[in-house]
């Protein structure tokens, strides 16, 4: 006890303690007390998100390192590699495995590897899915205390070369690790962005105050993607499928009784697009898609159908 | 510091006085939801950070938001179904940030205990006085927003001094007499209640809260699958249950909205609640009354019985 150094009286104040959040970027409301959402085409939208990264080889991990970024010393190979492999064969598989079971999907995509893959931008252009903004790329993180003109052209370039490479207007943002800074939810709605999916805290869309217009989160769960499960938790493949379909099961139950419902996978060709995984996620999408009243849609075609619903800020 | 905190001594699980739960259950169950609040932008702590992020930390500041926007509910439903009511270790601030949680819980008449006033204020570095100040807060907050006396204490984020199970008694009795203060949810040493040594020499007791069955452990730190734990839950269940038969146990759960009650766990821990309940000999509780019934009927018995073989224990040592 003596040789700690003893706390300051601001430890023992508390200026945001009241009624609420500790912020003001959106309102406190319970999402049983919120207004239902009742889709058009079923109960339970499966919202399935591939995210297709580059990881640079000389990763500055600055100021923190990206999920499933490189751990060894210069050069990585190993990591560097087998993440670009998700960009070269595993996304094909899994592009394969989603027409077969008719599952509409969007892409978020680096700028950077927009840049450098423009094969597979063609492909993506010609198949005309949603595509989202995912930052520069996976070690161009946004983050608290980053310098705002830094940040500012980090968030033009992305959004100015995904815009004139997809052809695509561009109006959903998802942050590299799902961190940002004070300022992007602003700088994103200043730049035509309408939604972004770095908060985990909903199943459901609602509506986020940036102080410059706002913005729609769009529930995008980490605790149920490929990488968190298998990577980062070491789980099985069929424990994976066992998540997702339990998570489904209990989503579409949910939704008999109160609104509608999204059940977001956010999957990466990296990891899921591997040959021993691939059947897994066939596995899933069988399973879901054969359940009634689910329906698959992107994330803009969805937040149409809340705006519909849900004209106040919630 | 020490090298033993001295809360307890050395009593073996075998050869205790017998104890027995109302109406002959062999095993106290209870479950204990932390429903807490931690703050997008709190003051550092020298000794424990917050967030592994610059503020804001959107990772784990939303997924925990998630736990009340989204979690809540869901449990609390779950609860309702199989006839449990929750034992709430509380961050107390948020009677004031989300008190329609709180009302719903008190409807409910389920217990509030005190688990600090937010979960990102640890007690390191604190004076005396100032985590006498905090404790008091917090129960002061937890009577104002429900009527309760508050009489259990789990430190916030398992963040602890020497002192604190002296202050929390101390602050219970200067407040509510012998109806506050008299029970911790803080060590794990037995799968009984035993009864705890304090400085004032008040009649305090442990309850057995588990740090393994604790959610937040199996799925953030253990990383455990989500049938697994449900699995773990039903063994050690089955456990207590059968040793329960020779001398009563406890059994806790303690949850997180934000882990337990994710789409993909809600199936688990659903059936281990329908298995556990499932069984005849279940005193389906609360920490509270644990607590109080320990006091009231075994509390004498399990001192005598302690120092008599700590006297025992002693003259063989000290044999030659």
């Amino acid at each position: 006890m003596s040789d700690q150094k003893t706390l300051g009286p601001e430890h023992l104040q508390y200026p945001e303690r009241r009624y609420g959040m500790d912020h003001n970027h959106y309102d406190w409301k319970m999402l049983t007390e919120r207004e239902p959402v009742h889709w058009r085409q079923g109960k339970l939208a499966l919202w399935v998100n591939v995210s297709l990264q580059f990881f640079p080889l000389n990763q500055r991990g600055v100021p923190f390192p990206p999920p499933g970024g490189m751990t060894m010393p210069y050069p990585d190979l190993r990591h560097y590699s087998l993440r670009d492999y998700g960009n070269r064969v595993g996304i094909y598989r899994i592009l394969k495995a989603l027409d077969k079971y008719s599952v509409t999907p969007s892409f978020a995509i680096n700028g950077e590897l927009a840049q450098r893959t423009p094969h597979l931008m063609h492909l993506l252009r010609e198949r005309g899915d949603e595509v989202i903004a995912h930052g520069w790329n996976m070690d161009a993180p946004h983050y608290g205390g980053q310098p705002l003109d830094t940040e500012k052209e980090l968030v033009s370039r992305t959004l100015d070369t995904l815009r004139e490479i997809s052809g695509q207007p561009i109006a959903g943002w998802l942050s590299p690790g799902k961190v940002h800074s004070e300022n992007t939810p602003s700088l994103l709605a200043g730049q035509g962005v309408e939604y972004f999916c770095d908060w985990v805290n909903d199943d459901m869309p609602y509506r986020f105050r940036t102080g410059n217009g706002d913005l729609w989160s769009m529930p995008l769960s980490t605790e149920l993607e490929d990488q968190f499960i298998l990577r980062n938790n070491l789980h099985s493949e069929t424990s994976y499928a066992e998540q997702v379909e339990d998570a489904c099961r209990f989503l579409l139950g949910e939704a008999q009784t109160q609104g509608g419902r999204i059940l977001a996978l956010n999957i990466h060709p990296w990891m899921l697009g591997q040959p021993h995984r691939i059947r897994y996620l066939e596995r899933v999408l069988e399973f879901i898609t054969a359940q009634p009243e689910v329906f698959s849609a992107s994330a803009g075609t969805l937040l149409k159908q809340c705006q519909q619903h849900i004209a106040e800020p919630a | 510091m020490r090298s033993d905190p001295g809360f307890y001594d050395y009593w073996p699980y075998h050869e205790r006085p017998r104890v027995t739960w109302p109406n002959g259950a062999k095993i106290a169950f209870w479950v204990a939801p932390n429903i807490e609040f931690y703050e997008l932008n709190p003051p550092a702590n020298p000794h424990r950070k917050a967030w592994p992020q610059p503020s804001p930390a959107v990772p784990g500041y939303s997924i925990r938001d998630y736990g009340n926007r989204v979690g809540h509910m869901r449990q609390m439903a779950l609860l309702d179904k199989y006839g449990i009511r929750g034992s709430i270790s509380l961050s107390t601030a948020l009677c004031e940030h989300h008190p329609e949680i709180v009302e719903l819980c008190d409807e409910r008449n389920w217990e509030f205990f005190s688990h600090g006033i937010y979960n990102t204020r640890y007690t390191y570095g604190m004076s005396t006085e100032q985590e006498r100040d905090m404790i008091r807060d917090s129960m002061e907050t937890i009577y104002r927003h429900t009527g309760q006396k508050c009489a259990g204490y789990l430190a916030p984020a398992l963040s602890h001094s020497e002192e604190t199970l002296d202050l929390f008694a101390e602050v219970g009795t200067e407040l509510f007499g012998n109806e506050g203060g008299f029970y911790t949810c803080d060590l794990f040493h037995d799968d009984q209640p035993t009864p705890i040594n304090l400085r004032s020499g008040k009649r305090f007791v442990s309850v057995p809260y588990s740090l393994e069955m604790n959610d937040t452990i199996a799925y953030v730190v253990n990383k455990v699958e989500p049938r697994r734990y449900g699995q773990i839950l039903k063994e050690n269940f089955d456990r207590l249950y059968e040793e329960g038969a020779e001398s009563g146990t406890v059994m806790c759960i303690p949850t997180h909205n934000y882990q337990v009650s994710c789409p993909h766990r809600m199936r688990a821990f659903e059936e281990a609640l329908e298995y556990i309940t499932g069984h005849s000999d279940v005193w389906i509780t609360t920490g509270r009354e644990i607590a109080e019934y320990y006091l009231a009927h075994f509390y004498d018995s399990a001192r005598a019985d302690i120092q008599a073989k700590s006297s025992s224990a002693k003259q063989e040592m000290a044999r030659p």
